[in-house]
């Protein structure tokens, strides 16, 4: 019997169960909560961010620059152009929330369905590998660079390079999976009852592979952030006067004889995106985990 | 074993000519002229010719890539045009600078990643568990570049404790070069150990819970061999899979830190030569990264069967 109820669980019927169980083992986790409310903030005030700021983004004021944090009006206090650094922060974090977004979006659309290719057919298995060793070989930045100067450096195109450099990620999990899935009954039930492989591979085994390609996904969202960041700190993401806090970080480095606390808020604000999704993500893994409470 | 060896030669063949090709004609395709760029003041078209010709720019493409690629491989990777230095003496200055701070950040994050995995792995559920597994998140979430930028305002600036940037060669004062060096190599390292130290972790948990682990136990084994001998033994595998990819990565990750430290090494030099265009040295960066990529990978593989016998190198990874 047990051998039957396997592949039973594997497919869509049982869905709604394991979507609860997944669900209830989440909302237990102190963590998975604390972090879920967290990007629920950080998302709601990206969103509402051109109307939550106190001031616009490239208003300058030559007369209070470097306003340190605490003073009356600049909470955050004020950068060398006497921009305010609250609203430049906020508008900051909403960029960076959007190459994460876009970055691991890229990823996904060109990463799974060659995941599901190099693991479904044998034949286009050897020429996907090359494809990805090509990509793990190429030096992440000089791809990013080249982009940024042919199609110019934006926010966008910055979000397609970090995209490009993680497909391999993509297509190693989703390849796994995909070989897992198909040596199950319920996907040699569905070819010997004359299946099509596109049915096989869009019906059984995507569906059955989207709990790794979302764990994937989290992970990779911070790492897009950082990305960003590197790459607008180096002047090859998002373009000035637009805000972003890798770029805030570089002007800081240039007055932080100055201002060194300037230095010290968009890093917090980096890292504390990062690590709610880091740590929503290995919640997620948990919780999917069909092993259960063993990690 | 031949057969393994001459698939992986082949294949490593083919990506490496992959990426030259893709470097070869995507420089190419920036938008800037490179001749432009060098005649400076005097932009006659009879010196752009005279440039054109003398770098061989006039030429047709696959001509150029042909040239390229067979002087490539008598090892001239040709001449900077922006500096006109051979790009081969560029890279002896700046190769030792960064296999430096890779080797020390990598040994660092072993240390720290390989200790902090084991540890967390045997004390589960308890206070060690959890703080290494705190530290190990937010040296995955913090930026490293951001932690470099901080280390250099208020430790050097502040203390004059390390220096803040610049650097010294080895050979010329070993104590000095090591002042210069640590710092860069340390922010670097705890970002690797963090990823070193989950997957530590989670293979040691996993061996932990085998039943080899629990007949060494039962054989009435030391803990302490328990750990060692079979369990970490058995995780092995994975971080030598970790180690490996990362020093791959390292050789154009170092980047950033480079950057910052300011330290002249690989990461600096293929900054500035992507921002200025220059040829030789942009495609002598890439071929060397993927060349670096596919032979730790391929040591990694060899290693493979050095560590766990039952593992025989086949022309067919699974």
């Amino acid at each position: 019997m047990t051998v039957l109820t396997v592949p039973m669980a594997e497919t869509g019927s049982a869905g709604v169960t394991r979507r609860t169980r997944v669900l209830r083992r989440l909302r237990r986790n102190p963590l998975a909560v604390v972090s879920f409310v967290v990007l629920a903030l950080a998302g709601a005030i990206a969103l509402l961010s051109p109307w939550l700021a106190p001031y616009s983004v490239d208003q300058t004021d030559f007369a209070h620059t470097f306003a340190p944090p605490g003073t009356p009006g600049h909470v955050l206090g004020t950068d060398d152009l006497g921009r305010d650094v609250l609203s430049r922060i906020m508008l900051g974090a909403r960029a960076s929330l959007q190459v994460g977004l876009l970055a691991v979006a890229t990823s996904l659309v060109i990463g799974v369905p060659l995941g599901l290719a190099a693991g479904y057919f044998r034949a286009w298995d050897a020429l996907i590998s090359r494809f990805t060793d090509l990509l793990l070989a190429f030096p992440f930045l000089i791809m990013a660079v080249g982009l940024a100067a042919i199609r110019g450096a934006s926010l966008g195109n910055a979000a397609v390079a970090i995209g490009i450099a993680q497909i391999p990620g993509v297509i190693r999990v989703v390849r796994s999976d995909t070989l897992r899935l198909k040596s199950l009954d319920f996907v040699a039930a569905a070819v010997v009852d004359g299946a099509s492989d596109l049915w096989v591979l869009t019906r059984h085994i995507l569906p059955n592979a989207t709990s790794v390609i979302l764990v994937q996904a989290t992970v990779a969202i911070p790492a897009a952030i950082l990305g960003e960041a590197v790459l607008s700190f180096l002047g090859l993401g998002i373009q000035p006067p637009a805000p972003s806090l890798g770029t805030m970080l570089a002007t800081a480095q240039q007055f932080a004889a100055r201002a060194p606390w300037a230095a010290v808020l968009p890093g917090v604000v980096i890292m504390g995106l990062a690590l709610a999704f880091n740590v929503f993500g290995d919640a997620l893994r948990d919780a999917l985990d069909p092993k259960g409470d063993r990690r | 074993m031949a057969r393994y060896l001459l698939t992986r030669a082949w294949q490593s063949a083919l990506t490496l000519l992959l990426s030259t090709i893709v470097v070869f004609f995507g420089v190419r395709a920036l938008p800037g002229d490179p001749a432009l760029a060098l005649a400076g003041e005097d932009r006659s078209p009879e010196a752009l010719e005279a440039i054109r010709r003398h770098y061989g720019l006039d030429q047709p493409l696959p001509l150029q890539f042909a040239q390229y690629v067979e002087r490539m491989a008598q090892g001239d990777f040709g001449v900077s045009i922006r500096t006109g230095t051979p790009v081969s003496s560029m890279l002896t200055t700046a190769l030792p600078v960064t296999v430096e701070l890779s080797v020390l950040a990598i040994l660092i994050a072993t240390a720290l990643g390989v200790g902090a995995g084991v540890l967390a792995a045997v004390r589960r559920g308890r206070p060690a568990e959890w703080l290494a597994n705190a530290l190990a998140l937010i040296g995955l979430s913090v930026p490293h570049f951001w932690l470099g930028l901080l280390a250099i305002l208020y430790l050097s600036v502040a203390t004059g404790l390390f220096p803040a940037s610049g650097f010294v060669p080895f050979l010329e004062d070993p104590v000095d070069n090591l002042h210069h060096i640590v710092l860069p190599a340390v922010i670097l390292g705890t970002g690797l150990a963090a990823i070193i130290m989950r997957q530590t972790r989670s293979a040691m948990l996993d061996s932990l819970s085998s039943d080899y682990v629990r007949t060494a136990k039962a054989k009435g084994l030391r803990p302490r061999a328990v750990i060692t001998q079979h369990a970490l033994r058995n995780s092995l595998i994975v971080v030598v899979t970790v180690v490996g990819l990362q020093l791959g990565g390292l050789i154009s990750g170092a980047v950033v830190t480079e950057q910052i430290f300011g330290l002249p090494g690989f990461g600096k030099m293929t900054i500035d030569a992507v921002f200025q265009r220059d040829y030789p040295v942009i495609q002598a960066v890439v071929l060397l990264t993927a060349t670096a990529y596919i032979v730790i990978n391929f040591l990694v593989d060899l290693l493979y069967s050095v560590i766990d016998p039952r593992i025989r190198v086949t022309g067919d990874p699974a």
